[in-house]
């Protein structure tokens, strides 16, 4: 039965890990952007959504609702004030330019809210827990996670294919001169994928600020954690990076399983395996 | 009227005669300086010799990793792992770590190649972070796991009796791998590969169709930078004595400053990591007292820099005034 919980909690897990890949992989797939800062944002946002608890009392899942909106915000003037700036045929400017951000964040949060680690309270949903089967119990926030990982795909997967802000995103996606042509201005196009983006982004922060301790340095970790649940799943494919990350979140719990020091390595090796197996990832859409 | 075709200008006459003039007086350092003085030129050539190679890899190549970490904390290890264990001479472990570092740059470079651009940069620290990872594991075979351990001292006096002629052969050693990796560079550029890599740069599809083989340019950089990046780890640990994971595979100091300096300085130029290396220590001198605050101000330098002139520093003077030291290419002069 030991097993069965471990593979039933990674599950879970990926769920978490779903939302940190679910905004990388809507960018790259507008405007092929790979934002280096994405972790950092991350923590930056669960900062933000434990300064609003601390300040209002508010419990941490309530706080999404200023949290959400002013990530979005942030999300629309990043990029359409910086990195559109960046974006052409040269992969480079937009590389450094999301590193120097990442530096920035990191050494900004370090400023403001120290090295401690910090936690957002959730009360009574951070212990609850059911059992399904004898030796399998599932906790009510975990579950809470994947649900809203899905809940919130399903919503990205339903924009893209059925509104217009979709049709725009997927018209700039092909072919932006074409799309401009239509009357499609597409820096605004970007900033509304990076505004939805940093949207998800929220979410991810404040279910990671609940689940565990964070501190300013641990943004990159969860960048790669996001970035291989992409990979894995394959380049393009929103539910095929709820895959990735779940495939992720099991071959984590089965490497702590084995030695607690092999939890995040065996992610890697995942990763790397399925890299060197499948290199379009388990369900490739696009190609990089 | 008849004309000549020349690389050398007048400019790179005259900076290739104060550049051995300075080589000299950095060769002489140990004789004039103070530990504190070899200690600082020692770290900048240590950040010369990271920043060339990363340029080579990033600016002149296209592959622009973010886990060269990988080789500086494998070079690092080997240091210590070849002197603790198999009991050779930390000059012979130098090379060694050259070696092992291309063995284990092929198979990676077979999985981090499938990756395009930006995940290309991501798929390379995920392999730092394995390495990281690996070294923290090592506790059992008697390299201190995560908690690191020292080169014994007897391994460090074995490369001089006294502390003084120790810290100037370390310095030596590492003047020649910061020198080296330039003038390694350079002469690359000059080289056929060089000019493979300037088609390249202009047209991926033109350079193939005149028959360069992309693939094959590209692993061999990747692969030689490897190598000479885990030599240059190999001086780390001989300057630091203590080794630990973290400091050993540590994406800031190995990566994240490496390529600030290259960014400022100006990225594809041979000028940039040298101007950025000094740019970088005189900053440092001035500001790291701020701490996190000078970070941040690393960062949106290098932001601003991106943004305004992406080629740098040098890149803004190359075009200001049109002067090259270090030409690479041809140029049509009047014969005198």
């Amino acid at each position: 039965m030991t097993w069965v919980n471990i593979v039933i909690q990674g599950i879970l897990v990926g769920g978490l890990y779903a939302l940190f890949a679910a905004g990388l992989s809507l960018i790259f797939g507008v405007m092929r952007l790979v934002n280096i800062a994405h972790g950092d944002l991350i923590i930056a946002l669960a900062y933000l959504a434990w300064s609003i608890v601390h300040a209002t009392g508010l419990h941490p899942l309530v706080s999404l609702v200023l949290v959400v909106p002013l990530a979005m915000a942030f999300g629309y003037a990043l990029q359409y004030g910086i990195l559109n700036r960046t974006l052409g045929k040269d992969i480079l400017p937009p590389l450094l330019v999301t590193f120097g951000l990442s530096v920035i964040i990191q050494n900004g949060l370090l400023e403001i809210f120290t090295a401690d680690p910090r936690k957002l309270n959730a009360g009574a949903l951070e212990t609850g827990s059911f059992p399904l089967l004898p030796g399998v119990d599932i906790g009510y926030l975990p579950l809470l996670q994947l649900i809203v990982a899905i809940a919130v795909i399903a919503g990205l997967q339903y924009l893209f294919y059925n509104t217009a802000l979709g049709r725009a995103f997927r018209a700039t996606s092909d072919d932006s001169e074409i799309a401009l042509l239509m009357g499609l201005d597409k820096r605004k196009v970007y900033a509304w994928a990076m505004a939805l983006c940093l949207g998800v982004v929220a979410i991810a922060g404040v279910f990671l600020g609940i689940r565990a301790n964070f501190d300013p340095a641990v943004g990159p970790g969860r960048l790669i954690f996001g970035f291989e649940s992409v990979i894995i799943g394959g380049l393009g494919n929103l539910w095929g990076t709820l895959i990735g990350g779940i495939i992720l979140g099991v071959a984590q719990g089965v490497g702590a399983q084995i030695n607690p020091g092999m939890q995040v390595l065996a992610g890697h090796l995942v990763f790397l395996l399925v890299l060197a197996v499948r290199p379009r990832g388990l369900f490739p859409r696009m190609t990089g | 009227m008849s004309f000549q075709i020349t690389r050398a200008t007048s400019a790179s006459r005259i900076a290739g005669m104060i550049a051995l003039v300075l080589i000299a007086v950095l060769i002489a350092a140990p004789f004039w300086g103070s530990t504190a003085t070899l200690r600082l030129l020692g770290e900048m050539m240590i950040y010369l010799a990271l920043a060339s190679l990363w340029n080579l890899l990033a600016g002149y190549t296209g592959l622009v990793s973010v886990g060269q970490q990988a080789y500086v904390g494998l070079g690092i290890y080997i240091m210590v792992a070849a002197t603790i264990y198999l009991g050779i001479h930390p000059y012979f472990a130098i090379p060694l770590a050259g070696l092992v570092a291309v063995l284990v740059s092929l198979p990676v470079s077979k999985l981090v190649f499938r990756l395009q651009g930006a995940y290309f940069a991501i798929g390379t620290w995920v392999v730092a972070e394995v390495f990281r990872l690996i070294a923290a594991q090592l506790g059992s075979v008697g390299l201190g796991g995560g908690s690191g351990t020292s080169i014994p001292t007897a391994v460090m006096q074995g490369l001089a009796s006294n502390k003084y002629w120790r810290e100037a052969t370390i310095y030596w050693i590492v003047l020649a791998l910061g020198i080296g990796a330039v003038a390694l560079v350079y002469g690359l550029l000059r080289s056929r590969i060089g000019l493979a890599l300037t088609a390249i740069r202009d047209s991926e599809v033109a350079s193939t169709s005149l028959g360069i083989n992309i693939e094959r340019i590209k692993l061999a950089v990747y692969v030689a930078v490897a190598g000479m990046t885990a030599m240059v780890g190999t001086i780390i640990a001989l300057q630091k004595i203590r080794v630990s994971p973290d400091a050993a595979f540590s994406v800031n100091d190995w990566t994240a400053f490496v390529i600030f300096i290259v960014v400022i300085g100006g990225i594809g130029t041979i000028e940039g990591p040298i101007i950025g290396t000094i740019v970088y220590f005189l900053l440092r001198e001035f500001l790291s007292d701020l701490g996190s605050l000078y970070l941040m101000l690393l960062g949106a330098l290098a932001i601003i820099i991106m943004l305004v002139a992406p080629k740098g520093i040098w890149g803004y003077i190359a075009k200001r005034w049109n002067i090259s030291l270090f030409p690479t290419g041809y140029r049509v002069e009047e014969k005198q």
